[in-house]
């Protein structure tokens, strides 16, 4: 049974994400490190690109697995994770302490397409 | 009757399908739709002896008319010594598979990081794959790459001077993968910077593909290039003979991003175009861009310094449709050909063969400048390969020469021609092929 | 096997050499080059000497392991025998000599082969004709995909962009596909891997290019609804491409050709016994319908260079040596030994299911192919997993089978034996496996652990891709961190 996090929203593709403000806190959750195994690269995009809902934004590799990570929000990049270029691993000790991206939102109204942490629980269960 | 290659014995065919609970050989076909069955006979010879084949491949052999190459364009014969086909030929390596199980395939994992060490030595760049098919195939992926690494950009710049088999094989890979790719033009027999920095001013090329020699044999002085290209946001690639970079500037050295083409001048043989080896390599910060196989070092659960296959996440058989390249092989065994032949000739090796090429395609040149039949295409620096401008018929001129055995005089353009001496050419042979020119009226 | 510790630069020492060459006494040398145009920086090349660079590569040699050392049941990938006769051909001088831009005309013999070789292939699966300049399998596919484009696009039927792959394909179809500029569309396969034909009608088209396919497929099982599957997708105008790297079976006895398939590669490497190489060279010929011989690459054995073809996908014309050897194993067959490599090839591999299918899972239980897939150990109490029965093979003098794939299954054990292995081979590996799985219940931390005999013991692949030390000079100067 994997960890989830109460307050943290959750989208399909198994990313999680922390609102404060308009900034969205992107990262992946503990049932997606799971699934991958021992990760090895994290490909994240650069401050101030722009990513949208449900597009890319980057991609996590494991030695078997090569995974792309798809944005729950739509806006501009305002900051990246970069202890994760030479320590992936850190995913997988911790998947809800280490966030990917940080994303200014252009659309807030988003948020209300993610899943609570019950229903994310029901989700993968399904899964 | 018996069979070399297949041990089973009628015994042992009637035990094992016993075994199967299936009643014949044919029935272990029942699923097939009966149609689909072939039971007319195949239109094959009858199947020979050992003896057989030797004498079809002997009178092959015969046939063809052996001819002294004073051509390149692509091929180039220079001198494999003989350790290197003994090595290659041991059935541990080759008759072994891909390595997947590394516990069982060190010698092929080893050769390979040698090999890769070998391609980052000679090109200057910070990692290398496993080898690609062949060069133009490798300038093809080089182009993909570009295309993977720089966002959202689907063109890509080549030199009309690169050899045309290189530019048409690129050409064919873009033009499927939906690449729109322009030609950067030729001045004074170098790519023209001034063109290139006009056709990168829309700034959205994601490549450019130069050469380090050039199809007319000419060192190309690509100052400036490399600023250019990444001025416009776009990567550098240079194809270079491997075996000039023992002497010449390394594609590392000119500021590339990419380094390709084909190590086939590191000792292979001309076998009619192949089999050969491309190699790619690039900076440390495209390294998970790099298709193909890529070798790694690691320690095993011992602590003992082990190799393995690496950053294969991105490969076709996980990546899938995602993939950028669909290799899934390289020309390992040619990769270790080319290793070995590394490791015999060493820098002072490789040195003296680029020495006595040098040596002998300028004497080549300034006797055929003496001839009075034919004058310098350019004024620029060559090493092994060069153009000249003939006053004579160019058909009938190959033809005299391949008269006299000689494979040479490959026309370039109208009215031009190109020679090519390697290590393997004697003064004898050059002399032999100037008394013929100087015979021809 | 023993371990051997030494790279080829760790021999290195200054002022040793491994070559001879001549003094030609030439006036020039490379010195005349600018100094602007030539190199600063060291090579990095190792100085050795001829006796310790053969000693050297002989070491590496024996931590390897090939068909010549043992038995290498890699599903997939026909790892039968390679005969030696076809070795003596390739390594004949004067072939070895020839310039491959030399003209057609003083080349009879090469141009020969390559007619003869391009007419064979055709007999033997029912195509009209064939290119041999594809340097692997993949590389047919590619080239086969860009025929398929060609072919379309000629038509004015450039909208057909998408290309229909089973589930259980081989990775290289999606990715040659997307190479090719094509959208992967997936078909669904049913429980027993075969294509699902009524998910397959909701696809087709006018946006479909084709469809690529392996038969039998990955599971080894003959798509039996193959001439339905070939009207449907004709009927909506596509293609079908067939995947020749499960040909074996098929050797001598079905012909893709008559099936209705359009477009073929073989891999020459696998069906027609020419040596893997640890990885390569290859070939990949790809061969065509009668309707489609226009498209076909260039350069082309018949020298034309019809408007309608495909472009140029190699330097030259192919792997001519793998070539030769190829022929040199057709020759060899002839019309009467071919008659019995596939129905060997299938007898072997139902022999090592039905002896093996109480130990191990068997997932479809018919009649298979040239090869089939076990998911797991039937008991999986133990713990032990695919991955530790394969390392454990090893210990005991076999190559593993290909495991975890297909991705049908979580544990598959995919095994191919080919028809070069004898009966007591077959016998002896099945012995092993029945051992293990025997180990896996009494004595499960000496599989778990496996393997124990080895030069090296699983390497850590998760550092090797976390900390990537790809070359020599890294290793010799690590970088800061």
């Amino acid at each position: 049974m994997s960890k989830t996090v109460a307050g943290l929203r959750y989208s399909e593709s198994h990313e999680w994400v922390s609102v404060d403000g308009n900034i969205a806190t992107i990262g992946i959750t503990d049932y997606a490190q799971h699934a991958l195994g021992n990760l090895s690269y994290v490909d994240m995009p650069e401050e101030g690109d722009e990513v949208v809902k449900g597009e890319e934004f980057g991609a996590v590799e494991s030695v078997k697995a090569a995974s792309d990570l798809y944005s729950p929000v739509s806006g501009k990049v305002t900051e990246i994770n970069s202890d994760l270029e030479d320590a992936p691993e850190r995913l997988n000790v911790d998947p809800y302490a280490n966030w990917i991206i940080k994303v200014e939102m252009s659309d807030l109204s988003e948020l209300e397409d993610l899943m609570d942490e019950a229903a994310y629980i029901s989700f993968c269960e399904k899964e | 009757m018996a069979f070399a290659y297949f041990p089973h014995t009628p015994d042992d065919i009637r035990q094992m399908l016993q075994r199967t609970g299936v009643s014949s050989l044919e029935d272990l076909y029942a699923d097939v739709p009966e149609k689909f069955i072939y039971r007319k006979e195949y239109d094959l010879p009858d199947a020979m002896t050992e003896m057989e084949v030797r004498r079809y491949f002997e009178d092959l052999d015969k046939s063809n008319t052996k001819l002294t190459v004073f051509c390149g364009a692509g091929a180039y014969d220079h001198y494999t010594p003989s350790a290197v086909e003994y090595i290659v030929s041991r059935s541990e390596f080759l008759t072994a598979y891909t390595p997947y199980q590394a516990e069982i395939s060190q010698g092929t994992l080893r050769y390979i990081f040698e090999f890769q060490s070998m391609v980052c030595g000679l090109t200057g760049m910070d990692c290398a794959n496993a080898s690609m098919y062949d060069g133009p195939t490798s300038a093809a992926e080089a182009m993909l790459m570009c295309v993977a690494s720089v966002k959202k950009r689907k063109r890509v710049l080549v030199s009309s001077s690169l050899l045309p088999n290189v530019l048409d094989v690129v050409r064919t890979y873009a033009g499927y993968h939906g690449l729109q790719l322009d030609t950067v033009c030729v001045k004074d027999g170098e790519t023209s910077l001034e063109d290139l920095v006009e056709k990168l001013s829309g700034g959205d090329v994601a490549g450019v593909l130069v050469p380090g020699i050039n199809r007319y044999g000419i060192i190309e002085d690509l100052s400036g290039y490399a600023d250019a290209v990444h001025a416009a946001g776009a990567l550098l690639a240079v194809y270079s003979d491997p075996s000039s970079l023992a002497v010449l500037k390394t594609p590392g050295e000119w500021g590339a991003d990419i380094a390709c083409g084909d190590a086939q001048t590191l000792g292979i043989p001309l076998s009619f175009g192949g089999p050969y080896a491309g190699f790619l390599a690039c900076r440390k910060d495209l390294m998970r861009k790099l298709p193909g196989r890529i070798v790694g070092a690691t320690t095993d659960a011992d602590g003992k310094r082990s190799f393995v296959l690496t950053l294969q996440a991105r490969e076709q058989h996980i990546r899938r449709e995602k993939a950028t390249s669909n290799i899934c092989s390289n020309q390992s065994l040619m990769a270790l050909f080319v290793t070995v032949y590394l490791s015999l000739m060493g820098p002072d090796g490789l040195r003296k063969v680029n020495d006595l090429s040098y040596g002998g395609a300028h004497y080549l040149h300034d006797r055929l400048l003496a001839t009075g039949k034919f004058t310098d295409a350019f004024d620029k620096p060559f090493l092994k390969e060069f153009v000249m401008k003939t006053s004579l018929d160019i058909p009938a001129l190959q033809q005299a020469l391949m008269d006299a055995g000689f494979f040479a005089a490959l026309q370039t353009e109208e009215g031009y021609v190109s020679f090519c001496v390697t290590e393997r050419r004697t003064r004898e042979e050059i002399d032999a092929l100037v008394d013929v020119i100087n015979l021809m009226r | 096997m023993k371990y051997y510790d030494k790279l080829i630069f760790e021999l290195s020492k200054d002022g040793r050499c491994g070559y001879s060459l001549p003094d030609a006494g030439w006036t020039q040398t490379t010195s005349s080059i600018p100094d602007g145009l030539k190199r600063t920086s060291d090579p990095g090349l190792p100085q050795v000497s001829e006796p310790e660079v053969v000693r050297h590569y002989t070491n590496l040699s024996q931590m390897n392991f090939g068909v010549d050392t043992g038995f290498y049941p890699l599903g997939s990938c026909t790892m039968k025998y390679n005969p030696k006769i076809n070795e003596d051909i390739a390594g004949m001088s004067g072939f070895k000599g020839i310039h491959p831009l030399q003209p057609r005309s003083t080349v009879p013999g090469v141009m020969k082969l390559y007619n003869d070789l391009s007419s064979a292939l055709s007999a033997i699966t029912g195509m009209a004709g064939f290119t041999l300049n594809p340097f692997a399998g993949a590389h047919g596919e590619l080239t086969g995909l860009m025929i398929m484009r060609r072919y379309h696009i000629c038509r004015g039927d450039d909208a057909r962009t998408k290309i229909i792959v089973p589930d259980s394909a081989h990775g290289t179809n999606p990715a040659s596909a997307a190479v090719c500029g094509l959208e992967v569309v997936q078909v669904k396969s049913l429980p027993d891997g075969t294509i699902d034909v009524d998910h397959l009608k909701t696809l087709l088209d006018s946006s479909v290019a084709g469809i690529m396919m392996t038969n039998p497929n990955t599971l080894g099982l003959f798509e039996t609804r193959i001439e339905e599957i070939a009207e449907l997708v004709h009927g909506c105008g596509g293609l079908l491409y067939y995947d020749g790297a499960n040909m074996n079976p098929l050797l001598g006895t079905v012909r893709p050709g008559d099936m209705g398939f359009d477009i073929i590669h073989l891999n020459l490497h696998k069906t027609f016994s020419t040596p893997h190489g640890g990885g390569g060279p290859g070939a990949g010929p790809v061969g065509v319908a009668a309707h489609l011989l226009p498209y076909l690459p260039l350069p082309r054995i018949d020298g034309q260079t019809p408007e309608e073809n495909a472009g140029r996908i190699s330097g030259f014309m192919g792997n001519f040596s793998v070539l030769m050897k190829a022929y040199a194993y057709i020759l060899m067959l002839g019309k009467q030994n071919i008659r019995m490599a596939g129905p060997l090839a299938t007898l072997n591999a139902n022999y090592i299911k039905e002896s093996l299918k109480d130990c191990y899972r068997l997932p479809i239980q018919s009649v298979c192919k040239h090869e089939f897939v076990f998911d797991g150990l039937a008991d999986q109490s133990t713990g032990v997993t695919t991955l530790d029965v394969a390392k454990r093979l090893l210990d005991y003098g076999f190559h593993a089978p290909t495991v975890y794939f297909p991705l049908l299954f979580h544990q598959s054990i995919m095994i191919e034996p080919t028809e070069t292995e004898s009966k007591e081979t077959l016998d002896a590996f099945i012995d092993v496996m029945r051992k293990i799985a025997h180990e896996a219940s009494v004595k499960s931390d000496t599989v778990k652990s496996a393997p124990h005999n080895t030069p090296v013991r699983r390497p850590d692949e998760t550092e090797a891709a976390r900390h990537p030390v790809l070359k020599y000079q890294d290793m010799v100067a690590p970088s800061a961190s």
